[in-house]
């Protein structure tokens, strides 16, 4: 199996990739990496390629290590040596195809999730020295196709789904027509100046779930909220940018999203349940625009469901019955400790809740973030094999008697979704939306 | 050259010499990773002395962390080790002796029978990590040979410590190479990656403050 694997593995060709790597000369490689080594970067990258000890203690953080195999090139430490290690060594000096597979390496093979300062003893962020090969790599432009292609619509229309303007604000009326059948009094604010709330999704809700929209209003509605969603772009709080390496993009990106938010004098912003967004909207894009702190204070779908639920704003008519699995989406648990609330929420929702283990901040990751599942089909079968482990944990939930699993975030529904069908687990997959406009009791 | 001008010069000048390059050393170290925070202003900016202390204090009790817990073996050895490294140089009597000698200070020391148990176990705990180097693959995968002659740099001293004590055969030259041994494992630490020594408490101390602070969740 094992053979297997590494043959889909070193098969992978990337288009995007590969165009790159035809433009390049070595001169370009290597002032491309002096730029991001010595200007760009410093203490961070300086003061942690000194202090690691080569120790490998890292190794059992990773899912791709221990999915495939215990591959000791896919150990965090490991990732590095293979990548910025060598490029600080022959200070840039690398050749075309040593970027191909630091490519393959940042792209596919880490999803920064960044569990791995958690086992290493001093705190090393191999997430953060991946992001730095990212970098490295978008500015040579050598990102793989399907992920440019993101970052393309997000340059164009401040979306990831190449969705017109007018597509937009006709998606929220057709769910709020869709609504209407339901609750007929129920409005999805566009562009309500003063509201409390600003709304945003990513681009893939209007283009593939628009009826989380629908549910959302409902939720809304029921906790009698003063919302709006903006009318023009950004609404889409979703960043491949900053997946890429475009720091540029990812900064234009982030300020339409805090000017759409400003400009309809909101008082905060909540987000759907996403968890690469809400990394780039509370931690890195702000940081990119000079912002300490989001200028407005940003809130996670999972931190306002459980206010809302916790709190009575909304009543539930009947707990869910089926038993449920809650995965922790990184962003949100090593990135916001939402853990906790997390499970307070699936608890007042959930008749019977499953634990995973390991769980919490110590969760084994999906595999789709930090935009692996965006760099699209080529690399699919190596991202659902690199989490065997995830498939496993998954299968010990299922014995436990979990028959849903709770995922609030995006980007691991994407991947879980993978992983269940690959490996035949055959669990049902849920947001924490789906399961409030289950429960409790709607409007009239 | 007799053996006992030798010994006046390891234990004076190159003493005194081993000991400035190590504080030097290490100031350098901490200046240059302060310097290069100019081109990444986050890890000032977000540095928050609580939650880095919760972290420095964290990953320095034994068996505090999920990791530690998940290698048992690794942190009572790792911790033996960094003690008897560490901690115990400054509570052996000779040494004590030699710093009474020059300035007349003195403290209390630990029984020499004790040290030289201590030493054996930092010995073995040597053992064990080359063991780990050539036997697991991921470490192995990560191991230059600079690691090894740490390795070997750090056992030395402990060694030669045993012999000299012990009187075994030409234990006079074998002192002098303890403390020449002694001399040369403190000036490398600034300058090789037995600079973790100082530069632990700024990756976890920022690491631990951007968890506190910003993510709001636990870092071990």
């Amino acid at each position: 199996m094992t053979q297997q694997t590494v043959k889909v593995k070193n098969s992978i060709v990337d288009d995007g990739i590969e165009a790159g790597l035809a433009r390049l000369t070595p001169e370009r490689i290597e002032s491309v990496i002096q730029r991001v080594l010595n200007r760009e970067a410093g203490a961070r990258l300086k003061t942690y390629a000194r202090t690691c000890v080569h120790c490998g203690l890292c190794s059992d953080a990773c899912h791709h290590f221990v999915s495939m195999n215990r591959d000791p090139k896919l150990s965090p430490a490991g990732k590095v040596k293979r990548t910025i290690g060598v490029m600080m060594q022959k200070k840039g000096k690398v050749s075309t195809d040593f970027i191909r597979e630091a490519a393959m390496v940042a792209y596919s093979e880490c999803n920064l999730c960044k569990k791995c300062v958690l086992y290493c003893p001093f705190g090393i962020d191999v997430g953060y020295l991946m992001t730095l090969v990212r970098r490295i790599c978008h500015l040579l432009g050598v990102v793989p196709r399907y992920m440019q292609d993101t970052a393309h619509s997000q340059s164009v229309h401040f979306n990831q789904m190449w969705i017109n303007g007018d597509e937009w604000v006709d998606t929220l009326f057709w769910q709020e027509e869709e609504a209407r059948d339901e609750v007929p009094d129920i409005r999805i604010p566009v562009d309500k100046e003063g509201a409390d709330i600003f709304y945003s999704v990513i681009g893939p809700e209007p283009k593939f779930r628009a009826q989380l929209i629908y549910q959302a209003a409902v939720i809304f509605e029921a906790a009698g909220s003063d919302w709006t969603m903006p009318g023009s772009p950004g609404w889409d709080n979703s960043d491949l940018c900053m997946f890429s390496g475009d720091n540029e993009m990812m900064g234009r990106i982030k300020r339409a999203h805090f000017e759409a938010a400003a400009k309809l004098r909101v008082k905060k912003i909540v987000m759907g349940e996403c968890g690469h967004a809400f990394r780039s909207v509370y931690d890195v894009g702000n940081r990119w625009l000079g912002f300490k702190m989001p200028p407005i204070p940003v809130i996670h779908a999972v931190d306002f469901y459980h206010d809302l639920v916790c709190n009575g704003k909304i009543r539930i008519a009947k707990k869910f019955a089926q038993p449920i699995t809650l995965h922790d989406p990184c962003n949100i648990a090593r990135g916001m400790g939402l853990y906790e609330k997390a499970r307070e929420l699936a608890h007042a929702l959930c008749d019977t809740v499953v634990e995973m283990t390991p769980n919490r901040e110590h969760n084994i990751c999906c595999n789709a973030g930090g935009g692996i599942i965006n760099c699209g089909p080529p690399f699919k079968d190596k991202r659902v094999e690199a989490n065997s482990v995830k498939a496993k944990q998954l299968f010990d939930a299922k014995a436990m008697g979990a028959e849903v699993v709770i995922a609030p975030c995006h980007n691991c529904h994407g991947g879980l979704e993978d992983i269940i069908h690959h490996y035949g687990v055959e669990m049902e997959l849920k947001f924490f939306g789906d399961i409030i406009y289950e429960v409790m009791e709607k409007p009239e | 050259m007799t053996l006992q001008t030798l010994y006046a010069i390891i234990a004076g000048p190159l003493a005194v010499l081993a000991i400035t390059g190590f504080v030097l050393g290490c100031v350098y170290r901490i200046v240059m990773a302060v310097r290069q925070t100019a081109s990444d202003r986050m890890v000032i900016e977000y540095f928050h002395p609580r939650y880095a202390l919760r972290s420095i204090f964290r990953w320095l009790t034994p068996y505090a962390t999920v990791n530690m817990r998940r290698h048992p073996i690794m942190t009572l050895v790792t911790f033996i080790f960094h003690l008897g490294m560490v901690v115990m140089p400054f509570f052996i009597f000779a040494h004590m002796l030699m710093v009474y000698e020059a300035f007349g200070l003195s403290w209390p020391t630990l029984p020499d029978v004790f040290v030289e148990w201590m030493s054996w176990a930092v010995l073995l705990a040597l053992v064990f990590f080359l063991g780990r180097r050539l036997i697991l693959p991921e470490v192995r995968y990560l191991t230059t040979p600079s690691d090894y002659l740490i390795l070997f740099m750090v056992a030395l001293p402990f060694f030669t410590g045993i012999w000299a004590y012990k009187g075994w055969w030409a234990a006079e030259w074998v002192t002098l190479l303890h403390m020449l041994s002694g001399e040369v494992l403190l000036v490398a630490i600034p300058f090789t990656r037995l600079g973790h020594m100082v530069l632990f408490f700024m990756t976890r101390g920022y690491m631990g403050s951007e968890f506190g602070g910003i993510r709001h969740a636990r870092d071990w």
